[in-house]
């Protein structure tokens, strides 16, 4: 009964304040919805691997996908904008490039695509985290 | 320019993927690391199946 009593406080808890606050963090920058919950240790992991994949995609001149001219295209675009800020910053300062011309240039788009669709996951982890769907 | 080998390339999106998807899916601490590990095994050998598989074919 009080183990029930006490679930129920936390769950009130969590639910106070704005609760997609982390889902937002955690899209604009990865691992940042699992810092505001506090959990360091995961934060820092997803962090790591999400921008360390991202910069591994730029670094092999992966394409950053900007228009949506056919349907595999606008599913790439799809797939960058889940990298958030990074997306935005990269398309700013010119990163990446316009075509593909080399295979490991293929392997790098595909390295950003796939990043921002892991930052997608890691920043509805963190508000599972936040609705105490997840501990 | 960064123009790691294809088994490289494969184990970096591996270890990264793995990470993630331990961390994500599971919730105690063992068992996200016992499933980042069972994915990243997967990813690579599948990779590494696949691979002779195409070798094998192309002969």
């Amino acid at each position: 009964m009080a183990t029930v009593a006490n679930k129920n406080a936390a769950g009130q808890d969590s639910q106070q304040g704005f609760v997609y606050l982390p889902l937002i963090a955690g899209w604009l920058l990865p691992g940042a919805g699992h810092f505001l919950l506090r959990k360091w240790g995961r934060g820092a992991l997803l962090s790591a691997s999400i921008l360390g994949m991202f910069a591994i995609g730029i670094a092999m001149q992966g394409k950053l996908y900007a228009g949506a001219h056919d349907i595999l295209e606008l599913l790439g675009l799809a797939g960058d904008l889940g990298n958030g800020l990074l997306y935005v910053v990269s398309r700013a300062a010119g990163w990446g490039a316009d075509q593909v011309t080399v295979t490991t240039a293929d392997y790098g788009t595909r390295f950003i695509v796939v990043a921002g669709l892991l930052n997608v996951i890691a920043a509805v982890d963190a508000h599972n985290l936040r609705t105490g769907r997840k501990t | 320019m960064f123009r790691p080998s294809h088994f490289a390339a494969v184990v970096l999106f591996a270890l990264f993927a793995s990470v993630v998807f331990g961390i994500t899916q599971r919730e105690t601490p063992r068992r996200m690391i016992h499933y980042g590990l069972y994915c990243f095994v997967l990813f690579v050998g599948s990779a590494i199946v696949l691979s002779w598989l195409m070798f094998l074919i192309a002969r």
